[in-house]
């Protein structure tokens, strides 16, 4: 059937990405669904669609940058969290500055 | 085809360009660029016209931005400008200059040295300096673990120096792989008695190096002014004369290896403002023998402000162009080597950095 995803590929997960973050790339999107099973993946995708996005969302720690979060289902995540089939996804700057 | 020059300003929002012609009478400006990250550094390379404009932002980590066409568009980059999994991440970009074959080395906080051979687009960590055996020792400044000057012998591609807060001087004769330290004769006042002239570890503000190819270095320390004719081996004081042994930029002459520019503020512990809330550069046209205050056309009075350690730059036109942009946003300039000023620009962002391009068009 079109479109049925090949059985070891990750159900996609919709992320939605801040718009300070999305203007450094140009063709990025605020909204993008990708597969992916844990952070770690998402943003391996998000990278792939838009190289150097990768360094602009993590440190070299690896870690999920000081003043960014990502949200899944609500909650708090970290790189290695996983991703059920279907999560919405929210990456957040901090609020900070003068 | 006419003489333009652009003043490249780097500000705590964006990048910014004044343009004008040779008369440096009448200034456009342009920006702000680099979506208005912090903006540390803006730096051109002579020979292709291109901009390079370093930085770091609180979410998105340091980035190196480049424009090729005068900054009507801009990319960026920091693939490969990362230290090893693990170790504190690079936070900003500091520093950058572009070495005569188009190589571009940037220095960054915490202090490390990076250099780029493909015009910014990826970067490769020069390690030596983490490997230098006092690296354990350096403490930070004020303004964080920075390394923020950064010379390049314009007649040998091996030789760099480095400015480190507060680590203090360090030279590579090796293209970066090793390094030694080049303090000898500047003072650390903040170190106890008996312990002010220390192999490192010194508060340095600004290291720029002189025309003429003769290995003339010139330094505003936070503990004073000094000239090292030796490339910074030995270092003798030329504050004498001055208002103050307290400042942050310096920018030299660009022809002449006796003739250095320096903003004195009133001292480190009294506010950092010009001295008496009077604005004034003071000059040297004697390799700090003696020195002349030039304060035409600039504010005098009421001049609570200061001038940070890159924030000042001469251009290479005849009479020289000097200019300089304060922390509260003002862009002042010179088209006569000093003796007058006008504010270009008078409500800018905090101004991080001032560099010049003079370009035929």
């Amino acid at each position: 059937m079109a479109g049925e995803r090949p059985a070891d590929m990750p159900a996609p997960v919709l992320v939605r990405l801040p718009p300070h973050l999305v203007v450094l790339f140009p063709g990025a999107a605020r909204q993008v669904a990708l597969p992916a099973a844990s952070v770690a993946e998402l943003v391996d995708g998000l990278d792939a669609l838009w190289p150097g996005m990768r360094e602009r969302i993590c440190d070299e720690t690896p870690a999920i940058r000081r003043h960014i979060n990502i949200f899944v289902d609500g909650r708090r995540a970290r790189l290695s969290t996983p991703l059920p089939p279907g999560a919405d996804v929210f990456v957040i700057t901090a609020i900070s500055g003068g | 085809m006419a003489q333009q020059v652009l003043v490249l300003v780097g500000t705590r929002k964006g990048a910014f360009l004044a343009e004008s012609d040779a008369a440096r009478r009448s200034w456009q400006l342009r920006g702000p660029f680099c979506e208005t990250w912090p903006t540390n550094h803006v730096v051109a390379d002579p020979a292709s016209g291109t901009l390079y404009a370093g930085g770091g932002n609180e979410w998105f980590g340091p980035a190196v931005w480049k424009s090729s066409d005068f900054g009507a568009s801009w990319t960026h980059s920091s693939q490969g400008l990362a230290y090893e999994a693990g170790q504190a991440p690079v936070k900003s970009v500091w520093s950058l200059a572009v070495a005569a074959d188009g190589t571009l080395y940037a220095g960054v906080e915490p202090a490390g040295l990076f250099r780029s051979t493909d015009g910014g687009g990826s970067w490769t960590h020069l390690d030596g300096l983490q490997k230098h055996p006092t690296r354990p020792e350096w403490h930070p400044g004020g303004a964080g673990l920075i390394l923020h000057s950064l010379v390049l012998d314009p007649a040998d591609a091996n030789k760099i120096w480095v400015g480190i807060s507060a680590a203090g001087v360090f030279a590579s004769e090796d293209g970066g792989l090793t390094w030694e330290t080049r303090n000898r004769g500047t003072r650390a006042d903040f170190m106890p008695e008996g312990q002010n002239y220390p192999e490192f570890g010194q508060c340095v503000h600004c290291l720029v190096m002189a025309p003429g190819g003769r290995g003339r270095l010139y330094q505003q320390n936070h503990c004073g002014m000094y000239r090292s004719d030796d490339g910074g081996r030995s270092w003798e004081s030329i504050e004498e004369g001055l208002p103050s042994s307290f400042g942050f930029p310096a920018a030299v002459h660009p022809r002449d290896p006796d003739g250095l520019y320096l903003i004195p503020l009133n001292g480190d512990i009294k506010g950092r403002f010009m001295p008496e809330g009077n604005a004034a550069v003071w000059r040297t046209g004697d390799a700090g023998a003696s020195w002349r205050a030039q304060r035409a056309g600039l504010p005098q009075g009421g001049a609570y402000f200061n001038v940070l350690r890159q924030a000042m730059a001469t251009d290479t036109l005849e009479p020289a162009g000097v200019y300089f942009g304060s922390n509260a946003g003002g862009l002042y300039a010179s088209a006569d080597e000093g003796e007058s000023w006008h504010c270009i620009a008078p409500h800018l962002p905090t101004i991080t950095s001032v560099e010049t391009l003079v370009i035929e068009r």
